[in-house]
């Protein structure tokens, strides 16, 4: 049998951000999207070279993820496939969400929703939550900041919510690019309209980026700035909560 | 808190420890006039007598609680009939730079002319040693393990639930009783019996005695009191002291002065290690709670108020200073008593209750060095309690630390205990587990596991001296697989072991002879009713402790041995040890292979692991269950208080690349900074030791507070710990608090004083720690994690 093999630049245990309880964390390489604020810039590219990733077999992302399992039972947590972007690798991660499916292993999907809308449905129907990012509703702004059109990427998020995934809605809070308070509504409204939003989750951004992006030699596109306020967050979050959806703050 | 205790509380932080000489000059006054007209039980009875008689009692100013064991807070007396100390240890305990005791010249006096004179040659300790052999000797030197009772008496011990519903008087009925049932004409020990019954009846006398002494200066200072509201008070005192402890509580207030005055007479009749304590205070209280809240008689506010009065009196306690070369280390003023908090009761339901919560709040708000405390967390255990327990120890005092209840419970069950009184057994001194009131659970040392593998690469020779101290099992040349030097290593362990457990039982007979406690008897069921010595057997259950030392460190040593020499065969042995006795001079590159390059314990690595699993088996093997000499056995614990820093300065480089004299790992924690793969897998690690065969283990982790911060930390903080337990791990405890914190405490140590960190089984002030612990807390690993993308 000529089982997929697919590139990850981590397996993170004791992940407390990615979903419910402690989870493992499988962060596949390569992403489609160029955000300008990107925490995890040595996940852009979708190549394996030295100490940036590693290529791997379905079984070993199984066996790493089967390790923390007591502490999955306790805490309600599971793995979660992240990235960079999981759904460029379709067939790894149809195989592993399978795989985990097989074991008994709750998974998170945590997707930037920018793949065809197939790819997205299956790996969700195998999933027990989608981490669904939404980066910013006005288009202008997408293409700016992460280099497409968000078009797609919306249709998915519809159609998603049609298939009856359970959705966490994620959205980086970046100062002055997708902060602004009738984004905060234009979200709240869209989120409310769409069955199987179980949360939406602010996501402050941070200049960790930065400091690994000048490690990597390369550029920073964005920042640093500031982090956003607990007072200005809670302020972004209010639109959500009279929509009467749960908000959480950070991941 | 209110007013009051934040006096009381700073009243005790701020008295300096002081020696006082009192007792040792009862003690020899009473010794010289009285040797030789009683038998040995007797004589340690009327001894006792005549200090609760004479001894200086102290009622200090707005007490509620009251009773010092010597004539003020934090004055400390001395044992000089167990450890006479020198004027040199006085000069460097009054010298030294950390936990000094101050010396009066009054006492140095007392010393020179009346102490040592008298003691010179009687001590415990100088009799003990020379009685044991030149073999235990030269092991000891060595560092290979250390001895307990020549410092202090046998110890560690908790009380249970026995005072609050009977007295000193009750007790006294069922003395008598055992005495008259004495048959003289069948029984040999019938005289012995007698005597350490008559002993165990002066005993119970001279408690009431000190009691009604409290009593009288209560009224004393009430006549001259113009505040009616504290006369009122020290009225109440002087009813109190002369109820409790001769019968049973009635209130609130005497359930706690009632255990008040047993932990004092515990402490002032030996030096037991450990100190003494309450056990299961929420539930011994908890009646008492209930009825007066009912009656209208107490109120939250009242009951805080008499426990926080309570904690400053533990407080007021420093540890008695060590003799002999100890004295010069940096030691540490906790005595160790510990409370214990929910658990399950002796019907196996949930323990934890409302008095539960009150001590928690109590903590948070005293966070005083003693007493320490710790949660007992069952499988019935609410999420409530241990989210309430778990907010307490996120601030960052080290306290309370967490227990695994149903893994007390079932250690205690395999050494043959009820499980009724396992349940009510618990935890006290760092981890250790015990029968609460029932039993005398000794530890007797800490053994260097580490060394023994040093001494395993060198047939026996420590490399450090250069004497042979093993038996021959053979040079490099002889070591060609993994599973010979594995061998050579379990001889060695074996012949040690040997050693110290011969040493054991010698300690043990020569205590059971000429150091009774007789009221620590009185306290420890069945000892009246064998009309027998708490340091006899006279206990219900009898276990000896040995604690090991280093398991992280021996583990990756072992591992990398197995890997670079043996698996790989890029490093010959031969190489490998010259790098190891010259602390890897000019061999840098071997030494970050060491460190980087090979597999460590706590990384959930199973080829680790396994070493670690193989290690501790044989400890097993080699320890539990041997015969003690009070009709129990000797049992295996994995904690080493602050013994791996002394053990580190002794032994060599480690083939981890651990550099000669560095601390070795602590409890079962792995060496500090090999855990590379987070939380879970340490803790999945360290559970793969069978810790139920162990009678305590102690796993360490420091947590900086932004992973513990809001529900979902507090949600995180306790699935590890419910993890943890599920799998059996018997204790963990986590240190909230980040490295920046720490080095910034080092620089500036006035500005940080109440800085409080887990050390290991206890917590300690960061500034009162030597620089050398300092640094190695700094260095254990900080468990971050990092944001999700």
């Amino acid at each position: 049998m000529n089982a997929p093999r697919g590139r990850i630049f981590n397996l993170q245990r004791f992940s407390l951000h990615d979903g419910p309880g402690i989870r493992t964390t499988v962060f596949f390489k390569g992403c489609p999207l160029d955000c300008a604020w990107c925490h995890n810039p040595e996940s852009r590219s979708p190549e394996v070279s030295g100490a940036a990733g590693r290529e791997v077999s379905v079984d070993e992302v199984l066996s790493a993820a089967e390790r923390d399992r007591p502490f999955y039972e306790t805490s309600g947590g599971g793995v979660t496939f992240s990235g960079g972007e999981p759904l460029a690798q379709p067939e790894f991660l149809l195989a592993c969400l399978l795989a985990c499916r097989a074991e008994g292993l709750p998974t998170a999907l945590d997707t930037c929703g920018f793949a065809p809308e197939g790819v997205l449905l299956a790996a969700a129907a195998l999933s027990d939550v989608v981490l669904y990012d939404l980066k910013a509703l006005d288009d202008r702004v997408h293409v700016q900041a992460t280099g497409v059109s968000n078009v797609s990427i919306l249709e998915n998020l519809e159609a998603l919510a049609r298939s009856g995934a359970s959705i966490w809605l994620r959205m980086p809070i970046v100062p002055t690019v997708n902060d602004g308070a009738l984004d905060m509504v234009r979200a709240a409204a869209l989120a409310r309209d769409l069955p199987g939003v179980e949360r939406v989750c602010l996501l402050p951004y941070h200049a960790l980026g930065v400091d690994k992006a000048l490690r990597l030699g390369q550029k920073p596109r964005f920042g640093p700035v500031a982090s956003p306020s607990q007072e200005t967050l809670d302020a972004l979050a209010a639109p959500f909560r009279e929509a009467g959806l749960a908000v959480q703050i950070g991941g | 808190m209110n007013k009051r205790t934040a006096r009381l509380r700073r009243e005790s932080l701020d008295a300096e420890p002081t020696l006082s000489e009192e007792r040792a000059l009862l003690v020899t006054d009473f010794c010289e006039e009285h040797e030789g007209k009683h038998s040995t039980p007797m004589m340690r009875a009327l001894c006792f007598k005549d200090l609760c008689e004479r001894k200086t009692v102290w009622i200090g100013e707005g007490e509620l609680i009251v009773g010092e064991r010597g004539p003020r807070p934090k004055a400390v007396p001395t044992y000089p009939e167990l450890t006479c100390h020198s004027l040199e240890d006085l000069r460097i305990l009054s010298t030294r730079e950390k936990t000094r005791y101050l010396v009066p010249p009054s006492c140095t006096e007392a010393y020179e002319k009346r102490v040592i004179p008298y003691w010179r040659g009687r001590s415990m300790r100088e009799r003990l040693f020379g009685q044991l052999p030149a073999e235990w000797h030269e092991a000891y030197d060595a560092g290979i393990f250390t001895e307990f009772m020549e410092q202090r008496a046998p110890g560690h011990t908790v009380l249970d639930g026995k005072i609050y519903t009977r007295g000193l008087r009750d007790f006294q009925e069922d003395i008598a009783r055992s005495l008259s049932a004495l048959d003289f004409a069948a029984d040999p020990e019938a005289y012995d019996k007698r005597e350490q019954l008559r002993a165990m009846d002066v005993a119970c006398e001279a408690v009431v005695r000190y009691a009604e002494r409290h009593a009288e200066a209560a009224e004393a200072l009430a006549n001259r009191e113009s505040d009616p509201c504290r006369k009122a008070e020290l009225l109440k005192i002087a009813e109190v002291c002369r109820w409790v402890p001769a019968h049973a509580p009635r209130d609130f207030h005497e359930a706690l002065q009632a255990y008040w005055f047993c932990h004092l007479a515990v402490i002032t009749e030996l030096n037991g290690w450990d100190a003494f304590s309450p056990g299961h205070l929420d539930q011994h209280l908890l009646p008492f709670y209930r009825r007066g809240l009912e009656a209208g008689t107490l109120t939250e506010a009242a009951a805080r108020e008499l426990l926080e009065a309570f904690f400053v009196k533990f407080n007021n306690h420093p540890a008695p200073p060590k003799v002999g070369v100890t004295a010069a280390e940096s030691g540490t003023y906790t005595d160790f008593a510990n409370i214990n908090l929910g658990g399950l009761l002796a019907d196996g339901s949930d323990g934890a209750n409302e008095v539960s919560h009150l001590l928690l709040e109590v903590i948070d708000e005293m966070h005083l060095l003693q007493p320490s405390s710790n949660v007992q967390i069952s499988r019935k255990t609410s999420d409530a309690f241990l989210h309430h327990a778990l907010q307490v120890i996120r601030k960052g005092y080290g306290f309370p630390s967490v227990f695994n209840a149903d893994a007390v419970v079932e250690e205690q069950l395999r050494q043959g205990k009820s499980l009724e009184d396992a349940r009510a057994g618990g935890c006290s001194g760092c981890v250790e587990v015990g029968a609460f009131g029932k039993e005398a659970y000794i530890l007797t040392g800490y053994f260097n596991l580490p060394k023994v593998l040093e001494l395993a690469l060198h047939d026996g020779l420590d490399p450090r001296t250069g004497k042979q101290l093993g038996p021959h099992t053979g040079g490099a040349a002889t070591l060609r697989t993994f599973d010979a030097l594995f061998a050579a290593f379990a001889t060695q362990l074996s012949h040690f072991m040997d050693v110290k457990i011969r040493g054991n039982l010698l300690v043990e007979r020569m205590y059971a002879l000429s150091m009774p406690a007789p009221f620590l008897s009185v306290l420890t069921d069945d000892c009246i009713r064998k009309g027998r010595d708490y340091n006899a057997g006279g206990a219900r259950y009898n276990n000896t402790f040995i604690q090991f030392v280093g398991i992280g460190t021996l583990t990756d040593s072992l591992s990398a041995l197995k890997q670079l020499v043996y698996d790989e065969g890029s490093v010959p042995l031969p190489d490998m040890l010259k790098a190891l006795d010259s602390d890897f001079s000019g061999q840098d590159a071997l030494r970050k292979e060491l460190v980087d390059g090979t597999l460590k314990y706590g990384n959930d690595e199973d080829r680790a692991d396994d070493l670690m699993v193989r290690a501790f088996d044989e400890l097993i093997a080699l320890v539990d269950g041997r015969p003690n000499g009070k009709g129990g056995c000797h049992r295996v614990e994995m904690l080493p208080t602050t013994c791996h820093v002394y053990f580190g300065s002794v032994t060599l480089a480690t083939p981890d690349g651990r550099r000669a004299g560095a601390p070795l790992s602590e409890g079962i924690s792995p060496v500090q900074g090999a855990d590379r793969k987070g939380p879970t897998a340490v803790l999945l690690s360290a559970a793969k030791m069978d810790h139920i065969k162990t009678g305590g283990t102690l796993l360490n982790m420091k947590f900086s507070p932004s992973i513990l911060e809001g529900e979902k930390g507090i949600a995180h903080l306790a699935a590890l710990v419910r993890t943890y337990f599920k799998l059996d791990g018997h204790h963990v405890q986590f240190n909230v608090v980040n490295a920046d914190t720490l080095r910034e405490a080092q620089r500036h140590p006035e500005q940080h004083r109440d800085l409080i960190v887990r050390v290991a089984g206890y917590s300690d002030y960061f500034c009162d720690l030597s620089r050398a612990l300092q640094d190695e807390i700094i260095a254990r690993t900080e468990h971050g994690t990092t944001p999700g993308c």
